[in-house]
């Protein structure tokens, strides 16, 4: 499928700043998928995003959409959900979708709205009293009003509970089902294996990995993790097949051998009550690419 | 390009009407000012006499010219002092030679003493001849309330349209409105639509209100009165546009709107008159967008002026929008 967004060499360094908040990024957005952009605060994604939008002017650097710079209808044909969004005080959500609805040439209708993005009784309150999750409701069906080609969602469950988070997720997979292209900065690790069917992971304005995200966790690893408590391990004074990382009060093996890594654990006097197995994850992805966890 | 314009303002308007408290603040406060200062100055007359002179105060009898606590001012045509003493602006008004020719207001308590005057000095050997006219006296608050309601304007104006799109700006409410098709012209347009809407609305409650217990004298049309405040506040609307074009802090802005609101409060001709003023601080004064509107608005107030006669302000004025929008639009950011 053709890339209905491509940038290509983008860079942005902020007045003051002392490095690159966007340094050289290149990446290709095919048509109908979601593409992620995943990474730690202060990564760049916001940066990006919002230079792919059209919001912030890139210090150098090409954006296209559909082949061609993007001009009028790029706004028209896109709809964007800011990491923080405000709107004009004293306005209902029926009269917000109204007020934007207005300023596309086409929208979608206040019922498919209401159904797609489930405003059922939220049309008439104010969207300062709604509840986190509530709210990015509200404002997805602004970014959806005018029944976009591509949506921008930035950091859309940042600070929702897990229930809301979910909730939000299969939002998301509507939207997507309906065949629009979705491009979704997260720093959740788990909401971007959930959704994407791309993901490019960003540190320090770069793209330091990209794929779908099971294909990039086989390229890099080739096994699983073996949890256990810190107090529970002790080290084998024959070693132990797979690498050792310490995360607070967890023992992590990473190994592609389990049977002979628990062999060795248990001989070594291990305590193996409380192990937990677990697949290798994009959060272990960043770690072993950077050195650094994903939220510090 | 009409839909997204008119879809902004609405949703302006709604905001804005729904803030009782700014709404009531908004209303209530022209009151308070118009009225407090109708109190304030009522039954509080000019401590001298003034008699106006038709040609040269030196063409007087000497012993009337003499009188003490009697101020003499000369005209240049005569029609123009009729209208102050008809409006007791003037308590007599002298045409000089034999016979000597004076004008009275009957209705004048100040005018009567005048005359007795005239007559008790040497005048009374120039075959004195009296003239009498008529007309309510023009009082204070009459010559005030342009004034006041002009600065009332100016506030709202500034501070209603500066101070919101830069918290508009700070708080992301431009960058989402940014990310739509809408053009920067239409969205300003909408803002400038909405202030003036809501500033005439304000202005029609509070003259009309004021008016039903104050009874101002109007010598004008109401109409042009009304085309006058309208040029005027979009005047000063565009001034605040201009002055939000581009700033971030709302501190900075509040600083710049006052520093323009200040001297406009004072030195405007709001609480007293420039014509004696000096030349530099006229100057100064011409500079400023309220000037012109108070100096057009009073002249049909208390003048009786047509939109003709206050050409030279309105033209200013029209220049000076045409101006602040121009720049304003030109330089405005949405970040």
């Amino acid at each position: 499928m053709k890339a209905v967004l491509e940038a290509r060499g983008l860079y942005k360094r902020y007045p003051k700043a002392a490095a690159n908040a966007v340094d050289g990024l290149s990446l290709s957005v095919r048509e109908g998928s979601c593409f992620g952009l995943l990474g730690p605060n202060g990564a760049g994604k916001t940066t990006t995003v919002e230079m792919l939008e059209g919001i912030l002017a890139p210090d150098a650097g090409e954006i296209l959409y559909r082949g061609a710079p993007a001009g009028i209808e790029f706004r028209e044909r896109t709809g964007i959900q800011f990491q923080d969004t405000a709107l004009q005080d004293h306005l209902t959500v029926r009269e917000l979708l109204d007020l934007f609805g207005a300023l596309y040439p086409r929208r979608l209708s206040e019922a498919e709205l209401v159904k797609l993005c489930d405003l059922g009784e939220l049309l008439d309150r104010d969207p300062e009293k709604l509840s986190g999750g509530q709210r990015q409701r509200a404002l997805l069906a602004l970014a959806l009003v005018n029944d976009p080609d591509i949506v921008f969602l930035d950091e859309p469950t940042t600070g929702l509970d897990p229930q809301a988070r979910r909730n939000f997720w299969d939002l998301a997979r509507q939207i997507k089902a309906r065949g629009k292209t979705v491009l979704l900065t997260t720093h959740y690790m788990e909401e971007a294996y959930a959704l994407c069917d791309e993901v490019a992971i960003v540190d320090k304005g770069r793209i330091i990995a990209q794929g779908a995200p099971d294909t990039l966790l086989k390229k890099h690893f080739d096994g699983v993790v073996i949890e256990l408590p810190k107090a529970d391990f002790k080290a084998p004074p024959g070693g132990v097949r797979g690498e050792i990382v310490e995360r607070g009060e967890i023992t992590e093996l990473l190994t592609n051998e389990v049977e002979a890594a628990l062999e060795e654990l248990r001989r070594g006097g291990s305590s193996l009550a409380h192990l937990r197995v677990r697949p290798r994850t994009l959060e272990d992805l960043f770690l072993a690419l950077t050195g650094r966890e994903l939220r510090e | 390009m009409m839909r997204r314009f008119w879809a902004v303002l609405v949703g302006r308007n709604k905001e804005f009407l729904r803030d009782r408290g700014a709404l009531g603040w908004n209303l209530l406060f022209p009151f308070f000012v118009v009225f407090g200062m109708a109190f304030a100055f009522s039954g509080k007359g000019q401590d001298v006499f003034k008699v106006g002179v038709v040609g040269e105060v030196s063409a007087l009898p000497p012993g009337f010219s003499a009188t003490k606590h009697l101020k003499f001012v000369a005209f240049g045509e005569k029609a123009e002092a009729l209208g102050k003493l008809r409006h007791h602006q003037l308590d007599m008004l002298v045409s000089p030679g034999r016979p000597l020719v004076y004008f009275v207001n009957d209705a004048s308590p100040k005018g009567y003493l005048v005359e007795k005057i005239l007559l008790g000095t040497d005048a009374a050997a120039f075959a004195p001849v009296r003239e009498a006219v008529e007309g309510r006296p023009i009082r204070y608050v009459d010559w005030l309330v342009s004034g006041l309601l002009s600065m009332n304007m100016m506030f709202s104006a500034l501070f209603g349209v500066g101070y919101t799109l830069v918290r508009y700006r700070k708080n992301g409410v431009l960058k989402r409105l940014r990310a739509t098709p809408l053009r920067a012209v239409e969205f300003l347009a909408a803002q400038v639509a909405s202030r003036l809407l809501l500033i005439m609305g304000v202005f029609a409650v509070v003259y009309h209100g004021s008016d039903y217990f104050l009874r101002f004298q109007r010598l004008g049309s109401l109409l042009d009165l009304y085309l006058i405040f309208a040029l005027g506040s979009a005047c000063l609307i565009s001034l605040g546009l201009l002055v939000a074009a581009r700033v971030r802090s709302e501190e900075l802005a509040g600083g710049v709107l006052n520093m323009l609101s200040w001297p406009m409060m004072f030195l405007s001709g709001v609480w007293f008159s420039l014509e004696g003023a000096p030349r530099g601080l006229r100057l100064f004064a011409d500079m400023m967008p309220l000037t012109h509107l108070i100096d057009a608005a009073r002249a049909v107030m208390t003048e009786g002026a047509t939109l003709s006669q206050v050409a030279p302000h309105l033209y200013v004025l029209g220049g000076m929008t045409a101006l602040f929008l121009a720049v304003g639009a030109y330089t405005f950011r949405w970040d």
